[in-house]
């Protein structure tokens, strides 16, 4: 009789400590604390540093206040800060799912603004309601997408080069479809609604109520877990930590909130609330966290981007996945371009020169690898935020352009440069 | 988890470790030609192994030992010859064929994906769902047993790979394939780029396989390593097999000499070739 099936887990008593030896658990030093679990500290002191320094540096002349009064800090600005990183966020959503492949994708600005314009060009002179406008501006940025995807994955031609073809594709045809028009005017108030109007917040009570109901669920989620994993008697987390960890994501939501909340309107008397492009934003992050991390297909994300040989070996459907990400991407961008088009009220065709830039930045800047397999959905909110304070604050110092890309720049080399030396330096220490 | 396309052959006892093979090996392959052009990388091999056996497959470099792996892996299909499971012929044309007919290949540079932990390693391409979430708990469970049952140490299931030790990430590689119910594993190389310690910790891990009833290949250069863990020696030289050793009445100077084509070797080739009916015909 052949034994060789699997163990049923009821037949035998599984205990984790006969597999998992702590004293097995190398002492891990600050340094490689730094560069492994606790990456994301250097990226936080670099955004609290440039907050300090723009708050300090913006106070206006003859207040008594102090750096208390300075205008970076102050509620509208942050509201403001919240609106304007919401494209280069949500483009930073779909690079960084394009990252996680080792892959790149310089396509994004060009298929953004294609996006926009074939929603735009749909709206003004099709007669297409804003939502079916909206709909199919998504769908041509995934077409865009799916067809780099099969030019990369099935042909196996570098992605580099071929998303470079399509920026500079996109970036005619969309003058194509405008016909020679330097820019087309918005008027649809159901698209204008989504960032670009006075309305454009949430009612309080999904304001309030989303984030609270996230934060509820995301609690219960983590404790179920830990009493399953217990039940099945599995290595659990200190209670402590666990607890721990619920308060700070409590803390920072409801801190965020309470702000957006509490931002003074024009209308005095009123409030703002949490922008829509801003729950957008969040929303799309928690749908990628959430698909990254706990279905298969996330799973095989960063299986291809760890090692596309193994996860081909595996069973992994290696081309599947590289167009599915491929075709996310470009439809990421589709509704970052129709959320800009909606926060300007107009669609250009003069491309937005700094949001390519800007929105591979982000999530390098967060820490997502250049090299793949390693980054979170989550390190597009450190690195967004960063970038869209650099911008912010040097326009509210009277910086031009010129300074905002040198700034942006230098910094972005400076992400790229930590993340490759990391890299040296775990495959040394490592295996 | 049980593969329902794959059909359950057998019912034969599976023979105490270490005692002589006997009846319908676990896996048979006769008459294997294979060629690259106009280079004959393999000339009428024969091959088998039993249920509970550990083989060692060895030879120079370019004797075909790869070549021969890859065909029953299924990632490089022979030109010619017949493959049987248990006595049944198969037919493999891809690795996910050989998979599915459990014949699981742990290759030299292990396949495992290092930004993964342990757990999803273990199951990555048949993950366990709970509709559509990642059933985590359950596969960390399995997971534990398996690596549980081959005695494998390791700080946390939920370590990634990366930051495992050589003979850990070999462990794992093989305790993937036990949780695909492989009932063939070849292994390739499978100590080579380990230290000493983890040398023995594979080849520990090696004799537990075997335990629990699966038929194993080991290819290595390793003489050392091959006597201390297979129960049989198949000696390739260019191509063709050349001899089979009883490692219990066998000296590593013999199957030198068979390998390299000494003048012994010579000797031993032509009784071979007499023998190659009924192949596995031990030469003493």
């Amino acid at each position: 009789m052949s034994i060789n099936q699997n163990p049923a887990p009821t037949e035998k008593k599984v205990s984790a400590a006969s597999v998992e030896v702590p004293s097995y658990i190398q002492r891990r030093t600050w340094q490689q604390l730094l560069r492994g679990d606790l990456g994301f500290i250097p990226v936080l002191l670099t955004l609290l540093a440039i907050t300090v320094y723009f708050q300090a540096t913006t106070i206006p002349p003859g207040s008594t206040e102090g750096i208390a009064s300075g205008l970076f800090l102050s509620p509208v600005n942050i509201s403001n800060l919240f609106q304007q990183v919401a494209t280069i966020g949500i483009d930073a959503l779909g690079v960084t799912l394009v990252l996680l492949l080792g892959e790149i994708d310089l396509s994004v600005a060009a298929v953004g603004t294609f996006g926009a314009v074939v929603m735009g060009v749909l709206l003004n002179y099709h007669g297409f309601s804003a939502w079916e406008a909206i709909l199919v501006g998504i769908l041509a940025g995934a077409l865009a997408g799916a067809i780099n995807g099969f030019f990369i994955a099935v042909l196996r031609i570098p992605s580099f080069i071929v998303t470079l073809a399509a920026s500079i594709f996109y970036s005619g045809l969309l003058i194509n479809l405008l016909n020679g028009q330097a820019t087309l005017i918005i008027h649809d108030s159901q698209v204008l609604a989504i960032a670009g109007s006075a309305t454009s917040f949430l009612p309080d009570i999904f304001g309030v109520g989303l984030p609270t109901l996230a934060l509820v669920l995301y609690g219960a989620a983590l404790l179920f877990d830990q009493l399953a994993r217990r039940r099945a008697g599995l290595r659990t987390k200190p209670f402590v930590q666990l607890v721990a960890q619920i308060a700070v994501v409590v803390v920072l939501v409801g801190g965020t909130v309470a702000i957006l909340e509490n931002t003074p309107s024009p209308t005095p008397g009123q409030f703002l609330g949490i922008p829509n492009s801003t729950a957008i934003l969040f929303g799309l992050i928690v749908i990628m966290w959430l698909v990254l991390t706990k279905t298969t297909f996330g799973r095989h994300v960063y299986a291809v981007g760890g090692n596309a040989e193994a996860a081909r070996r595996a069973g992994i459907n290696v081309t599947f996945i590289r167009v599915m990400i491929f075709t996310l991407c470009s439809s990421f961008a589709a509704l970052g371009g129709i959320v800009a088009a909606s926060l300007a009220n107009a669609v250009a065709t003069q491309i937005n020169p700094a949001l390519l830039l800007d929105a591979i930045a982000a999530p390098v800047i967060g820490g997502v690898s250049l090299f793949g397999g390693v980054g979170s959905a989550w390190f597009i909110v450190l690195g967004t935020l960063i970038i869209g304070s650099l911008e912010n604050g040097l326009a509210l110092k009277s910086q031009t352009t010129d300074v905002k890309l040198m700034v942006e720049g230098a910094v972005l080399l400076l992400a790229v440069t930590v993340d490759a030396i990391v890299r040296r330096a775990q495959r040394r220490t490592g295996r | 988890m049980a593969d329902s396309t794959t059909p359950y052959i057998g019912g034969e006892s599976t023979p105490a470790p270490g005692l002589p093979p006997q009846g319908e090996p676990r896996l048979r392959m006769r008459g294997i030609n294979k060629s690259f052009g106009t280079v004959r990388a393999l000339t009428d091999v024969d091959f088998e192994v039993y249920a509970g056996e550990v083989v060692g497959l060895v030879g120079d470099n370019g004797a075909g030992k790869s070549t021969l792996i890859k065909a029953v892996a299924g990632v490089g299909p022979a030109d010619s010859g017949e493959i049987f499971l248990e006595g049944q012929q198969v037919h493999i044309t891809n690795p996910q064929g050989a998979t599915r007919l459990g014949i699981e290949t742990v290759y030299q540079d292990l396949a495992l994906s290092d930004n993964l932990d342990v757990v999803a390693n273990l199951f990555l391409g048949r993950e366990l769902v709970n509709v559509i979430p990642l059933n985590e708990i359950e596969m960390e469970k399995r997971g534990l047993s398996v690596l549980q049952s081959l005695d494998v140490k390791l700080p946390s299931v939920r370590a990634k790979v990366a930051q495992l030790s050589g003979g850990q990430r070999q462990s794992i590689a093989v305790a993937k394939t036990i949780l695909r119910n492989a009932r063939v594993v070849l292994l390739d190389e499978p100590t080579a780029a380990l230290g000493v310690v983890q040398t023995r910790q594979v080849l520990q891990l090696i004799h537990r396989l075997r335990d629990q009833g699966l038929a194993i290949v080991v290819i290595s250069h390793n003489l050392a390593n091959v006597f201390e863990v297979v129960d049989r020696v198949i000696v390739l030289r260019l191509g063709r097999r050349v001899g089979t050793f009883d490692i219990k009445t066998t000296t590593p100077e013999q199957v030198v000499a068979s390998i390299t084509g000494a003048e012994f070797g010579e000797l031993l080739q032509t009784t071979q070739t007499n023998g190659d009916e009924t192949s596995g015909g031990n030469v003493q």
